[in-house]
């Protein structure tokens, strides 16, 4: 009797005053003791099974417990039935699969017709995330809960996706929902010295330097790129210098110079940084990818550039380009020899030589 | 942690992986070379009867995949069809019929009968018919309806939006702008700004992000390796999702159907994509993460994407090896053509990408002797030189990620699934048809590890479909 038959529901089962929603929900937090076709509440409504057709593929063996919450989901569903126990009941859905888009959808219906506590909803998502933090829905519908509830929730949020963060530093859903809150309600007081100091834990971490690139180009209090291209420039060469073969700060020093290349060709501590490591004769490949770039870009070399490459080939064979870039291409074919044919590459289309 | 002290996590994390995967390689080439053989073979009908049976039937554990049965469809009969292998006409029936129901009264696909329509899902369904091809099969979507259904999921901004009130990302711009191209309903008002949003998604660091100002990605694939490995062990997961698309890759193709890639700063996407394939001869999806086999696709495919927009429009722009273009006077082009991978990985391959500093066991990353090489060849050379290392790929997907009884996976120690096989096995195939000059010219033997029984079907790049599958839809549709 449920499919298809809203308004008789809605006056069998008005929604509750607002009051009695909270002994509602706590119910709902009870063990399940026994299904829901033997619940008194339930039997007014008929299970509505999946239209699978005769012989459906991809065919999965339901557990008993959850085809039935899937059907008394799909008979409210397509009801439209916007009561306390739907709501209910699409928390118990939600539990069986968090994937079900259409679940956390209805969800969200039900959030806006029965003025629900966002807060507890809030902690029920937290419940949901211990287990699988990593689902598109769950973070979709946590952004639009948090919308709801505006700067009041801003310190909540960051404290999650930090603790989230803690236990994996590179949880690509976390970042994203930190990023949004950070620029939807504000917060960036504290974020460059978080980027830090995940940074210090694992200078690896490039979720680390994609957060520390997001602060200093987004964040209102510093004045953007160009402000502090200065000090960053210093801290990632640092960076650079202690591992040279770690490729986020190399990538991140480039992107420092994102608005103007013709300041990276120029800056003397970026052809600087490269020649310190190919000086060091280990872990130069980085180097010399960046050397070629800012050879591509009109960088003129002084001799210690070409005494440091030349260092670097060890073949006997024959001698070493006379182009520096050509040259850097070849040793780079040598030495990183996975990607050889982007080395080729690379060198096949170096603009003539002057 | 206590066994590496000074590492950090990252480093930790990454030797572990780098220690399986050439503890692999090592065993291999100790092995007398009829064993090599037999672990370079492509186990297709293990594989094919792993995915039949997953079409015929899953276990309780895929409860968590129940809002993505139209993407179990794809990953099952893509990577069928890859193999060249066809469904039983029953089975092909049961699976339009079972689509039919997925299909939403007011246009687009669901996740399951009764879901709501979903772009991502929508986009695994017709895929899924183009796959099987034929008249009932192509007229069971109801193009008109998927429209209206498209426009309604475009943004003011215009992105695309998952579905109704959904995340509004770039999987949702590729999966519906693919969707429409291949169905032949692309018009500008579904072009219409997309542009914009992919580009404001290019990161720093080159790649693409799935959102402004997020990291740069081929994707993500962590907790399909959680869920699917709990579903092996039939244990009550909760990890699930659907959506299993990389951002570079999405983002690069929706700009190359949309004509407009020329924006994106190509030579930055390359340089990050061209490091992303790593010592362990596979690719990662972020810098500084762990390899996985799905990436094979997400980004081997992207060398796809670029090779393909060379030959459709030969601009000096296109960032491909030309073997007559540059070959000229460059020894090392053709001296390498035929075993760059086997010979170049022979070398120290520890410097670039590796968190190593000396030491390294580089012995045992070194990979494969690609003994089924027929090096002698009196054919043409291969003109196209792909910038990835396609044998080395080759080598990782077949040592490391196929499961011999059956399915691929992500890496060493983690189980098959449905998703990684038909990522391993599209990205497989992308790497035997890399070398080829154009669609039609089969691939020389040197481009295929191990034997050439092994040569997949060539897909197109832009959809992940299998070429001549998308030939007859695209006529198909041109028609109508």
């Amino acid at each position: 009797m449920a499919n298809g038959h809203p308004s008789f529901l809605a006056l069998l089962f008005p929604p509750p005053a607002l009051g009695s929603y909270r002994t509602l929900k706590m119910e709902s937090d009870e063990p399940d003791g026994h299904s829901l076709s033997r619940r008194v509440e339930w039997c007014d409504v008929t299970p509505l099974p999946q239209d699978d057709g005769p012989n459906p593929v991809v065919p999965i063996a339901y557990k008993e417990e959850f085809r039935e919450t899937m059907d008394y989901f799909r008979a409210i569903y397509q009801a439209d039935e916007r009561s306390p126990r739907a709501f209910r009941l699409t928390r118990q859905a939600i539990v069986a699969n968090p994937g079900n888009y259409t679940v956390w959808h209805f969800r969200r219906l039900l959030l806006q017709t029965l003025n629900v506590d966002l807060y507890e909803e809030l902690d029920f998502l937290q419940q949901i995330a211990n287990s699988n933090s990593k689902n598109y829905q769950l973070w979709h519908h946590r952004r639009w809960v948090v919308e709801r509830l505006g700067i009041d929730a801003r310190a909540k949020e960051l404290q999650l996706t930090k603790k989230i963060l803690s236990l994996d530093a590179k949880n690509y859903h976390a970042w994203s929902h930190r990023q949004w809150v950070l620029q939807a309600l504000g917060g960036w007081e504290d974020e460059l010295d978080y980027c830090q100091q995940l940074l210090e834990e694992d200078i690896f971490n490039n979720s680390a330097w994609n957060q520390r690139y997001f602060v200093i180009t987004r964040s209102p209090f510093l004045g953007g790129l160009k402000a502090m291209r200065e000090s960053e420039v210093r801290y990632t060469v640092e960076a650079i210098l202690a591992k040279p073969e770690n490729e986020s700060p190399w990538r991140y020093l480039r992107g420092l110079y994102k608005d103007n290349i013709e300041v990276w060709v120029n800056d003397p501590q970026i052809s600087l940084v490269c020649l310190k490591v190919m000086n060091a004769k280990s872990n130069y490949v980085f180097a010399l990818s960046m050397l070629l770039d800012l050879l591509c870009h009109g960088f003129q070399p002084s001799e210690e550039f070409r005494d440091a490459v030349d260092a670097l080939w060890t073949s006997d064979n024959h001698p070493l380009d006379s182009d520096l870039a050509k040259a850097v291409c070849c040793i780079l074919e040598h030495v990183d020899s996975l990607r050889a044919s982007y080395w080729r590459w690379r060198k096949s289309k170096l603009p003539l030589a002057a | 942690m206590e066994s590496f002290p000074s590492l950090t996590v990252t480093q930790r994390d990454q030797i572990l992986v780098e220690q399986q995967v050439f503890n692999i390689y090592k065993a291999f080439y100790d092995m007398p070379p009829s064993s090599q053989s037999l672990m370079l073979e492509l186990q297709r009908e293990n594989h094919v009867e792993y995915l039949t049976n997953g079409l015929k039937h899953l276990g309780p554990s895929f409860c968590v995949l129940d809002a993505n049965r139209p993407w179990l469809c794809y990953w099952i009969i893509h990577s069928i069809a890859l193999m060249d292998e066809f469904l039983d006409p029953e089975l092909e029936d049961n699976t339009i019929d079972f689509l039919s129901r997925c299909q939403d009264p007011n246009g687009g696909y669901g996740g399951g009968p009764g879901q709501m329509p979903h772009v991502a899902t929508t986009y695994a369904a017709v895929n899924s018919l183009v796959t099987l091809g034929g008249d009932k099969a192509l007229c069971s979507i109801n193009r008109e309806k998927l429209y209206t259904f498209l426009r309604r999921m475009k943004d003011p901004n215009g992105a695309f939006r998952m579905h109704d009130d959904g995340e509004i990302d770039v999987r949702a711009c590729y999966t519906a702008i693919s969707v429409a191209s291949l169905l032949n309903i692309l018009d500008d008002d579904l072009v219409q700004d997309v542009g914009n949003y992919i580009l404001s998604c290019q990161t720093y660091e080159g790649g693409i992000a799935g959102e402004p100002g997020s990291e740069a990605h081929g994707g993500i694939c962590q907790f399909v390796a959680c869920g699917i490995a709990s579903i092996q062990y039939e244990k009550a997961s909760t990890s699930s999702d659907n959506l299993f698309i990389r951002y570079t890759f999405c983002g690069l193709a929706t700009m190359i159907l949309i004509n407009e890639v020329d924006r994106l700063d190509l030579s930055s996407l390359i340089d990050w994509v061209v490091f992303r394939q790593g010592v362990e001869a596979g690719f990662q999806g972020r810098t500084n993460k762990l390899v996985d086999g799905c990436y094979s696709f997400w980004q081997g495919g992207v060398f796809a994407l670029l090779k393909r927009l060379q030959s459709t429009k030969g601009e000096q722009s296109v960032p491909m090896g030309d073997g007559e273009d540059s070959g000229a006077g460059s020894p090392q082009t053709t001296a390498s053509s035929d075993a760059t991978g086997a010979e170049g990985l022979n070398e120290d391959s520890s410097q670039a990408g590796s968190h190593f500093e000396q030491g390294e066991p580089h012995d045992a990353s070194c990979p494969v002797v690609v003994e089924n090489i027929d090096h002698n060849s009196s054919k043409r050379r291969a003109k196209v030189e792909p910038l990835f290392n396609c044998l080395a790929l080759q080598q990782y997907i077949l040592l490391c990620a196929q499961e011999p009884g059956g399915g691929l996976r992500d890496k060493p120690g983690k189980s098959r699934d449905h998703y990684h096989t038909c990522y391993c096995l599209s990205g497989l195939s992308v790497c035997q048809h890399s070398w080829s000059e154009d669609e039609d010219s089969p691939p020389l033997p040197s481009a295929i590890l191990g034997s050439y029984s092994n040569l997949l079907e060539p897909i197109h790049p832009l959809y992940n479909v299998v070429l001549d599958r998308y030939q007859e839809a695209h006529e198909f549709f041109s028609r109508s």
